[in-house]
């Protein structure tokens, strides 16, 4: 397997401030990686890095390449989206795609146009009469006629109706993502797009807290659903997390032993949502 | 395995010399109005207001009998002297380039708030990550924006000087007429236009070579400044003057501020003024000239005043530190994405 992404002590200050500390990573080829942390945790900062958009401090090898020095190669093999409508608001729709074709050699026009086909955009509109939603489908378009290896998706949906957000990602999982490819998106609306996702990461002052396969935490994290009797048992076995929800508690466990739980009470599969609460309880305190 | 199909696709699109011509029409997109309907609109505007005034003029003989009728142009030229008829030539040419001066004028404002602009507002609107996600390189996205404020700019300006002209000779041409009056040959001497314009083409580069000092500056400031670009940019310089003015009249040293104000701050700040290298240059020209040129056209626009310029050290070390402010822009636009709207 080749790493697409590889991070090696990966460290970034802003003053005093430390939004990378020593972040080691690897994400291989034909993944769709989720990169969840609270605000401020260094999301974008590591994007940032990857896309040669920051210096950094450590070693950071994007498909084999410095994003620092080969940032004009890289971009040639890596496509992002770092937010909602950034498109420039004068930007003519048909003149974009004309763009985008006449600088990416990896651009197919034909799909772009098909892509554009299911929306309401009008090639002769500016980028400043769509609405939000509109725009994130023109450069969901756009980037999705590109044959990147790595494609950077930062907070892509934030702000999108939920027929918007589900499109969009239903789009890339359909029409664009295959074993060649290789997806890295940071978003707060994990519950949307945790089927989708192959791998998770879960980033927290700077730092990994949780590098994992979506197989991986399915198999290290338990939930259990206790009643009252039972929940001093189940707090000996030390979960991660407590929470009660209809006077039974609920409690979440990693790597423990599912036979002893199951004594104890019902055993659910956790929501990344939950396990995220779990691993960053505390953050803002 | 597909590496021949990528190869063979990058020769198509996506080279250096596509993805700049792509640039330039980017530039042109994004700011069409100040480069083609600003001079558009003006050569526009004072050909209507010459007609209102030919028609007024018209009309306002007509009401008091005034009639002009009989003068014979052609006669008139032909009994001039050579020295007169140069005279006249020249006048003409002084009367054409003048009526462009408002156009010029325009082109300096547009060319300097593009400039300021060119490298903060897409960091200002954040649209800069859309142009970042493209395998463009920053120095071709820099080199661009001098090109748009070198070329493009400067030729659709002279492109409606031109119209502008044509315009206005035509109109003459026409009032001529109504007055019975045959002013073709006066006015339309194709040597003279085509010198005229030669001239107007030939000072495009040459403007924009001593205007490298404004655009090296103003895009810096564009590049770098996290807010408020027309502050930054202004007010910086000014506070230089006023530091080293006040600094001189205490100390008198080998500077004087007068020069200061004049080869720095001016420099860095009204270079992108077309044809704003003439009031020195034309002067020493005009030094050297024998005083029994008639041409009154040769100061402006001859090759000699060109020549002064261009032998001048002034303009190369201006161009030097341009270039060198250009470099600082393309380093700031490789590092710097954020910006405060």
């Amino acid at each position: 397997m080749t790493s697409v992404v590889k991070a090696t002590g990966l460290t970034k200050r802003y003053g005093t401030t430390v939004a990378l500390d020593n972040v080691n990573l690897d994400i291989q080829a034909g993944r769709i990686v989720g990169l969840v942390g609270p605000n401020g945790a260094g999301k974008t900062t590591a994007l940032k890095a990857i896309l040669g958009l920051a210096e950094f401090d450590g070693e950071l090898s994007v498909l084999g390449m410095d994003p620092r020095s080969q940032r004009y190669e890289l971009m040639q093999q890596v496509c992002f989206i770092a937010d909602v409508a950034v498109l420039p608001r004068w930007l003519r729709v048909s003149d974009a795609v004309d763009f985008v074709g006449g600088v990416h050699p990896r651009f197919s026009r034909d799909k772009c146009m098909a892509f554009l086909a299911r929306t309401k955009i009008k090639p002769t509109q500016r980028v400043r009469e769509l609405s939000k939603g509109m725009i994130a489908q023109l450069h969901l378009a756009l980037v999705m006629a590109i044959d990147a290896k790595l494609l950077v998706l930062d907070e892509p949906t934030l702000g999108l109706d939920i027929l918007y957000r589900k499109e969009f990602y239903q789009s890339l999982l359909n029409d664009y993502f295959d074993e060649q490819k290789t997806i890295l998106v940071t978003t707060h609306q994990i519950e949307e797009i945790e089927h989708i996702l192959t791998d998770l990461l879960f980033i927290r002052d700077g730092r990994i807290v949780l590098d994992a396969t979506m197989d991986q935490v399915a198999e290290r994290f338990v939930e259990v659903m206790v009643n009252p009797d039972k929940a001093d048992a189940t707090r000996a076995l030390k979960p991660l997390y407590e929470r009660q929800i209809f006077g039974k508690s609920i409690f979440l466990f990693d790597g423990a032993d599912r036979n002893r739980l199951a004594e104890l009470g019902e055993l659910h599969k956790p929501s990344v949502a939950d396990l995220f609460v779990a691993t960053m309880k505390g953050t803002y305190a | 395995m597909n590496t021949t199909a990528i190869n063979a696709g990058s020769t198509k699109t996506g080279t250096p010399t596509n993805t700049f011509a792509w640039l330039l029409k980017r530039e042109y997109w994004e700011y069409r109005g100040g480069f083609f309907w600003t001079p558009t609109i003006i050569g526009i505007a004072f050909l209507a207001i010459f007609l209102i005034a030919m028609v007024a003029a018209e009309l306002f003989a007509k009401q008091h009998g005034i009639n002009v009728n009989g003068i014979q142009l052609d006669m008139l030229t032909q009994s001039l002297s050579p020295e007169n008829t140069a005279k006249l030539n020249a006048a003409m040419d002084v009367g054409l380039l003048t009526l462009g001066f408002p156009i010029g004028i325009a082109l300096f404002f547009v060319t300097f708030f593009y400039l300021l602009g060119a490298l903060y507002n897409d960091r200002s609107d954040r649209s800069v990550l859309f142009w970042k996600s493209l395998p463009i390189s920053d120095t071709q996205t820099v080199l661009a924006k001098v090109a748009a404020a070198t070329l493009i700019a400067p030729v659709l300006a002279a492109l409606a000087m031109v119209a502008l002209q044509l315009g206005f000779l035509v109109l003459m041409t026409l009032f001529a007429a109504v007055n019975g009056v045959n002013a073709v040959s006066v006015l339309w001497s194709p040597m003279r236009l085509i010198r005229l314009w030669t001239t107007m083409a030939l000072l495009i580069p040459v403007n924009a070579l001593w205007a490298l000092p404004t655009i090296g500056w103003l895009l810096l400031c564009s590049s770098f400044v996290r807010s408020k670009p027309f502050l930054w940019a202004v007010l910086l310089p000014v506070i230089a003057g006023v530091v080293v003015s006040s600094a001189k009249a205490m100390q008198d040293l080998v500077v004087p501020s007068a020069w200061f104000w004049k080869h720095v701050v001016a420099r860095i700040l009204f270079s992108v003024f077309p044809g704003g290298w003439m009031d020195q240059s034309m002067f020493k020209a005009m030094e050297h000239m024998d005083s029994g040129r008639t041409d009154l056209l040769a100061p402006v626009l001859s090759l000699d005043t060109i020549q002064v310029l261009l032998t001048s050290p002034e303009i190369w070390i201006g161009a030097v530190a341009g270039i060198a402010m250009i470099a600082g822009a393309i380093y700031f636009r490789r590092r710097r994405t954020e910006a405060y709207a």
